[in-house]
């Protein structure tokens, strides 16, 4: 297998027909050359023949794409985590009934219907993966990114996650307790991050602009705030 | 099943590549083949989990060489097959078969906030009692289902502690095939890492996974 990034369009351009008919013999697929083995196209033409037996709604599928391109990603999860620093009451609830605490941010739904949010500490630390696909809580972090959803990171996060770590630029100190989740049930994660040092006086807003996606998944810390924005 | 998407523990898979400001979708084709995933699933013929095993029985090779969203289009177009949504010959020439019914969309564009912002739950209201309880020791049991299954080839066989109860959740093994959702208890169980790794795993460090109880038996 190739390890260079997946998802990307020029990796995609030379895999065969296997979507439209994974069993089918090459001498098949020779006879079939209308079906296009191009992903773009082939995606194309599944779209329009299914618009066309009224399958699906094209204007429904321009509104799933619209909130998981503008309207839903990790600012989320950035802003429930900055107000989880702000307000040690809503930290509580956050970390007690998380579905609840999210959902007063008006944060919730596919992909997050069930959540479990863990605390880092100065002696914990947590990290999030899916070794079995691609789990990840969607309403506050978005979709997830490709290498979450990479063998690399599905293969290791589990067994040599000290190793990831170090790979993303953080040592982790041996008397710091290292948790591993793999969302392996219908449960969806979000890390809470250490607040950094030197945030004391900052707004919410810029509290929520040192929240990384990283940060929210484990594999960073949080950052810290640039020199000029210190109180 | 036994398949390569089970990769926890696995060696040789290379470097994790993250990327600089990644877009959601690196090409328009990959939104269109995850809303049309997602719109088609409203037809509720097949389950997520019934999706999820789907994408697990595509041959390793092939799993390996497609991308993540053509993963997502190969076993849509196998659930549509298979549910008599589409047949070959139009997948093929890319138009309904002539004197084929029209039907109207499960899945609308005034239904899609709905549908995100409430989510699909698969945790159930019913009296389940809990067979294990936080604090006990349990084993993950070793056993090699061919089907869907959500317990990990690397936690089985294997102790640990059940940390948290979960509730009560429909489960994916029956759930995929529409074999009935056997709803029962989604525990989150504590395995040490050297109990699942050896001696060289940090003695500190843990994972922590989320399994059913019919995964587990007392230790």
């Amino acid at each position: 297998m190739t390890t260079t990034r997946r998802g990307l369009p020029t990796a995609e351009a030379t895999t065969a027909n296997a979507a439209m008919a994974p069993e089918r013999s090459h001498a098949d697929e020779h006879e079939h050359q209308a079906v296009p083995s191009d992903p773009a196209l082939r995606v194309r033409a599944l779209e329009t023949l299914l618009v066309e037996k009224g399958l699906i709604d094209r204007a429904a599928l321009d509104a799933l794409i619209d909130t998981y391109e503008h309207k839903v990603g990790p600012r989320n999860g950035a802003r429930v985590v900055a107000h989880a620093w702000s307000d040690g009451a809503y930290k509580q609830r956050l970390l007690s009934d998380p579905d609840s605490a999210i959902a007063e941010l008006g944060y919730g739904g596919l992909q997050g219907e069930h959540m479990v949010v863990v605390e880092n500490t100065p002696s914990v630390h947590n990290l999030i993966v899916c070794t079995l696909c691609s789990c990840y809580p969607w309403p506050v972090l978005g979709l997830p990114p490709v290498w979450y959803k990479s063998a690399p990171y599905r293969s290791r996060a589990v067994i040599d996650p000290r190793g990831v770590l170090r790979e993303f630029g953080l040592e982790l100190a041996d008397n710091v307790e290292l948790r591993v989740w793999d969302s392996t049930a219908e449960l969806r994660y979000l890390v809470l991050p250490e607040r950094p040092a030197g945030s004391e006086r900052l707004s919410e807003e810029a509290l929520a602009s040192l929240v990384t996606r990283d940060a929210m998944i484990g594999v960073a810390r949080a950052g810290a705030p640039r020199a000029e924005s210190r109180g | 099943m036994n398949g390569v998407h089970d990769m926890g523990g696995m060696h040789g898979m290379g470097a994790i590549q993250p990327e600089e400001n990644e877009p959601v979708f690196h090409a328009p084709w990959e939104g269109r083949a995850f809303a049309v995933t997602r719109a088609m699933g409203a037809w509720r013929l097949w389950s997520l989990d019934g999706a999820r095993a789907q994408r697990e029985s595509i041959p390793p090779v092939d799993y390996f060489r497609m991308s993540y969203y053509e993963r997502w289009i190969a076993a849509l177009v196998e659930l549509m097959l298979r549910n008599d949504l589409v047949t070959r010959s139009e997948l093929e020439r890319g138009s309904p078969e002539e004197g084929s019914a029209i039907r109207t969309p499960p899945l609308t564009a005034d239904k899609v906030p709905r549908l995100t912002a409430t989510g699909v739950s698969a945790r159930r209201d019913v009296p389940v009692a809990a067979r294990f309880q936080i604090g006990q020791r349990v084993r993950a049991r070793t056993m090699n289902p061919v089907g869907h299954t959500r317990l990990p080839r690397y936690v089985r066989g294997r102790a640990g502690a059940i940390a948290q109860d979960h509730g009560v959740f429909l489960f994916p093994d029956t759930n995929a095939y529409l074999l009935g959702e056997k709803p029962q208890h989604v525990y989150s169980v504590r395995f040490c890492a050297p109990d699942l790794w050896g001696e060289h795993a940090a003695a500190q460090d843990s994972v922590y996974v989320d399994l059913w109880d019919d995964y587990l038996e007392p230790a």
